[in-house]
């Protein structure tokens, strides 16, 4: 296959799978296998494209004329390359793990929810591998729009009206501010390419593009930065498997993505830097990253809990852009990868405890960790990733945002980056403590996991957060060569 | 020699297939005689839209008389592009109407639906095509008088009151019109209107000149139903049938808009207009106003017809605000967003005229569990809802696009904050809709079936052209973008 058709196959890959899943609806293991197999050979085709981007190729395709002069247009970079290996390297995890969670929490309508996964899954592939900013827009709100159903899976009173904040806040944002943003850039720079190096340099005057760079990063709700953060623990009425991709990899990091993207290769580091655009960004996303800390303290719900910790996690990737330099590019893009890995883990583990215990409360899980040693013991290494203990990925994420706060003389932010790793002991810990210390409640069982297919691939991400710290180089490498 | 009398023809056909309707008095044959005559023209205006755009503006003389004595009817790419419209949604439409008509009109009536609807269009089509001011009035007429009686035939009573209401309105508006012609024959002795842009500079500040152009504008916002001249709307839609508050609702409206241009633009010309009237300072406000009066009013009706009629009125919002902005861009928004609000609207009525026969009604109510019991009808709703809000991938993103764009590039920015708030009222509205189809359980336990084919076709077909020209705007855009440049006196 030539480079270019195989970019268009990875993308378009898991919609094509839709139609095949709706049809297979009536046998589930069928459709469940072709669900996991679409992501096999899509996660395949990522993989051949980023040893063609590592081999210096950079495969591009334009696809169709979206307005004159503007085409909806797909080119790898490596930002993208990163995003675009979590995305779809994580989609087999979940399938194989909504295969134990579905059937084992007995959800009904489980075709739609395949359906509608493969296209938000083409959508997350279609944001990372946006070649301008009128396609990332695009497939963004595509993103939006087709996980709305999987986050009103259950069809409930309560689903709807987290649906409403949801849909809610994520539309306004990117019509009012995003979409006024992209189209502002058109006129100002007359292209909407990502150019290593920005369009945007001498364009315009400080405060325009300090305001242009507020409707970015506002416009961009995904990346929930305070105060328009409230859509991410509305969604966690949303089935586990989807809070764990959707929620923790695919909705979320495209948010913190498109935020990076946007001030590399539409501002530029050096312009964000010179002009000191981007300082005012580093407060609000420090804001974010300890006020949602302290809330998630206050939550029992696991779920909720671990969606404060999220939204505080996404601040890291929007700071390490923020910070404008080049080891906050390398720190925030890797943050995507480690942080991806330890939440995908920690969602797996609060799902496995719904349908291995009925669980979902912390206070409600004293001693839980005797009858579910693995799910625990894979909740207490997702953590210590979180938190950036060495051997776990997340150290070198959180090392590097810490040089890179540094190296801007940003003490304050040091701090507060010092600081949120305490918080995520707080709130984080105390689960894997009252699961294996607590005395448990009421008669104590035997051995209860929950069923193979939710416990194998919570325990392949955890182990992966450990095996990620020493093998990053692959990411590191992609990581370098962000922005030319 | 078909494709020299290709002007005349677009006319000629329905008008004399109308009164045909009736002596048929078969249902059947009146049926087949009025999909044949709209998909003929159809054809012949997709023709005459190639061949404008080739070769340039298409004058025909009526009975062989050289304007300004006779008729002379003038085709460039603006009225091309609105004749292929208007005939797009009229071939579109009547395939919609074997089971909607029977259902919904007693049999005593359905041949004369059709005479009405070829009238209708026969007077749209010749508002479009004409040269001739006067000929516009009476083509007017045409369109009006087979509109009042095409909302008449609404089952509801309200109908009647309705169509009355707008019989008023629409009068009022037909004479405002009239006697503005009156004045500017009076001042130049044509009627023509390239002969009236040619003879007008010199009597333009004559009381009498400024007098017809204020007749003339709100004669035209009337018809067209530029906020607060909306009244007549929102019960004229909602009671009419379904597949007549389709039609009209994608067409008669848009037709109104492109009359409105052509005065302005090559009657009186845009500097007349703008730089010395300002009639922008008044075209911007109004069209705001209306994008949020509209839209907050339709965000609490219950009547989805009626929601989806007020949503109208901000749609023409959206249209008078990219006049106002007077540039190509914000022309060029104007012109693709008739054609991108007509295929949507159009397509939104059909899948409520679906909902009304299945359901019984189109109150928010009966709509509670749709989604399962017509899913086929709520996702052709919830597309064109999508592209109501203008999300990507959808039509109402394209003009939404260049809308904001021609904002920007005049400097007006709150203007473009604006229309993008305007946008979100309309998730509001629709939201509403999905919240009812999936989430509420329905009232009763009656067995409902999907809607039939012969609706669900046209209605698919609409939806088809909403997502397709979302897709890729190079037909669309390119050809208002030309159309702009032509208004606006660039290029030829």
């Amino acid at each position: 296959m030539s480079p270019d058709t195989l970019l268009l196959a990875a993308v378009f890959l898991p919609l094509a799978s839709g139609p095949l899943i709706a049809i297979t609806g009536a046998s589930p293991n069928l459709r469940e296998t072709v669900t996991v197999i679409a992501g096999v050979i899509t996660f395949g085709f990522v993989l051949c494209i980023s040893n063609l981007v590592n081999d210096g190729v950079q495969p591009a395709v334009t696809l169709m004329e979206l307005v004159p002069g503007l085409s909806l247009q797909l080119k790898v970079e490596p930002l993208g390359m990163i995003f675009s290996l979590i995305a779809s390297g994580l989609w087999i995890a979940t399938s194989i793990y909504s295969v134990g969670y579905m059937r084992g929490h007995g959800e009904s309508n489980q075709t739609r929810y395949y359906f509608f996964f493969a296209v938000a899954i083409t959508a997350a592939l279609g944001v990372a591998y946006a070649g301008n900013l009128l396609t990332l827009f695009v497939f963004y709100e595509v993103l939006t729009l087709s996980t709305y159903p999987l986050v009103t899976h259950e069809r409930t009173e309560e689903a709807m009206r987290g649906g409403r904040v949801y849909m809610g806040i994520l539309i306004s944002t990117s019509v009012a501010f995003l979409l006024w943003a992209v189209i502002w850039t058109y006129h100002l720079a007359g292209t909407l390419d990502f150019v290593d190096g920005g369009i945007l340099a001498g364009r315009a005057d400080v405060p325009t593009l300090t305001f242009l760079l507020a409707l970015f990063a506002f416009g961009t709700g995904k990346a929930a930065l305070m105060p328009f953060h409230r859509w991410l623990p509305a969604a966690m009425v949303a089935p586990t498997p989807v809070s764990a991709l959707l929620h923790a990899v695919a909705v979320v990091k495209a948010g913190v993505f498109s935020v990076m993207k946007i001030a590399v290769y539409v501002f530029g580091i050096d312009t964000l830097n010179s002009m000191g655009l981007s300082q005012w960004l580093q407060y609000v996303a420090g804001g974010t990253i300890l006020i949602s800390s302290l809330i998630a303290m206050t939550k029992d719900n696991l779920k909720a809990r671990l969606a404060y910790s999220t939204v505080s996690q996404l601040s890291y990737i929007v700071l390490g852009a923020a910070l404008a330099n080049e080891l906050g590019v390398l720190g925030g893009s890797l943050h995507i990868v480690t942080h991806a890995f330890g939440k995908i883990t920690l969602f797996f583990c609060a799902g496995a405890i719904i349908v291995g215990a009925h669980k979902t409360e912390i206070s409600d899980m004293r001693g839980l960790g005797r009858r579910m040693p693995f799910t625990f013991g894979a909740f207490l290494l997702g953590s210590l990733s979180i938190i950036g203990l060495p051997p776990f990925a997340g150290a070198w994420s959180k090392w590097y945002l810490l040089l890179a706060a540094l190296d801007a003389d940003q003490l304050i932010l040091v701090g507060v980056l010092l600081v949120s790793s305490l918080l995520n002991i707080a709130y984080l810990l105390p689960v894997a403590v009252t699961g294996f210390f607590a005395p448990p409640e009421g008669e104590e069982g035997g051995l209860k996991e929950a069923p193979v297919a939710c416990v194998l691939p919570l325990c392949f991400t955890a182990a992966s957060c450990i095996i990620l710290f020493f093998y990053l180089d692959p990411f590191l490498a992609l990581a370098r060569r962000i922005g030319g | 020699m078909i494709d020299q009398h290709l002007p005349i023809l677009l006319i000629v056909v329905p008008l004399m297939a109308a009164p045909l309707c009736i002596l048929l008095r078969r249902r059947e044959l009146s049926l087949i005689l009025a999909v044949v005559v709209c998909w003929a023209c159809l054809s012949m205006a997709a023709r005459l839209l190639q061949r404008t755009l080739s070769e340039g503006v298409i004058s025909y003389h009526l009975g062989g008389w050289p304007p300004p004595w006779g008729i002379e009817y003038r085709v460039d790419p603006v009225n091309a592009f609105v004749l292929l419209l208007v005939a797009f949604i009229g071939a579109i439409v009547i395939l919609y109407a074997p089971c909607s008509v029977n259902a919904e009109l007693p049999e005593i009536r359905t041949s004369l639906f059709y005479t009405a609807y070829l009238l209708c269009f026969t007077g749209l089509m010749g508002m479009t095509v004409t040269g001739d001011a006067f000929n516009v009035f009476v083509f007017l007429e045409i369109s009006s008088l087979s509109t009042y009686a095409l909302i008449g035939m609404g089952k509801d009573r309200r109908a009647l009151t309705a169509s009355y209401r707008y019989l008023v309105m629409g009068t009022v508006g037909a004479t405002f019109f009239v006697i503005g012609l009156g004045l500017m024959y009076m001042k130049t002795g044509t009627l023509n209107m390239a002969d009236l842009a040619r003879l007008l500079p010199q009597e333009m500040h004559t009381r009498t000149i400024l007098a017809a152009f204020a007749f003339i504008t709100v004669g035209l916002s009337l018809k067209l139903a530029l906020f607060p001249l909306h009244v007549w709307l929102p019960n004229a839609y909602a009671y009419a049938p379904s597949i007549v508050t389709a039609f009209i609702a994608a067409t008669a409206t848009k037709v109104s808009v492109y009359v409105f241009l052509r005065f302005y633009f090559t009657i009186f010309g845009a500097d007349f207009a703008f730089n010395n009237l300002h009639i922008d300072m008044f075209l911007v406000p109004l069209g705001l106003a209306g994008i949020f009066v509209a839209s907050l009013v339709a965000v609490f009706q219950s009547n989805i017809k009626r929601m989806l009629a007020y949503s109208s009125v901000a749609q023409v919002g959206y249209m008078m605000v990219g006049v106002g902005l007077f540039s190509v861009t914000g022309l060029t928004a104007t012109l693709i967003h008739l054609f991108n609000h007509a295929v949507m609207k159009g397509a939104l009525f059909l899948a409520v005229g679906c909902f009304t026969l299945r359901l019984g009604g189109c109150e928010l109510a009966d709509l509670r569990g749709a989604g399962r019991r017509m899913p086929v009808t709520t996702t052709a709703f919830i597309f064109g809802g999508l592209s109501l809000i203008g999300v990507p991938l959808t039509v109402g993103f394209v003009s939404k696009w260049y809308l904001v764009l021609a904002a920007l590039e005049r400097g007006w920015w709150p203007v473009a904050v604006l229309v993008l708030l305007g946008s979100l009222i309309a998730v509001a509205y629709i939201w509403r809709v999905v919240e009812a189809a999936y989430f509420q359980k329905p009232d009763n336990e009656r067995e409902i079936s999907e809607a039939p084919l012969s609706m669900l076709i046209p209605t698919w077909l609409l939806i088809g052209a909403t997502l397709y020209f979302g897709f890729t705007a190079s037909f669309t855009g390119g050809v208002a973008q030309r159309g702009a440049e032509i208004l606006m006196g660039i290029g030829s």
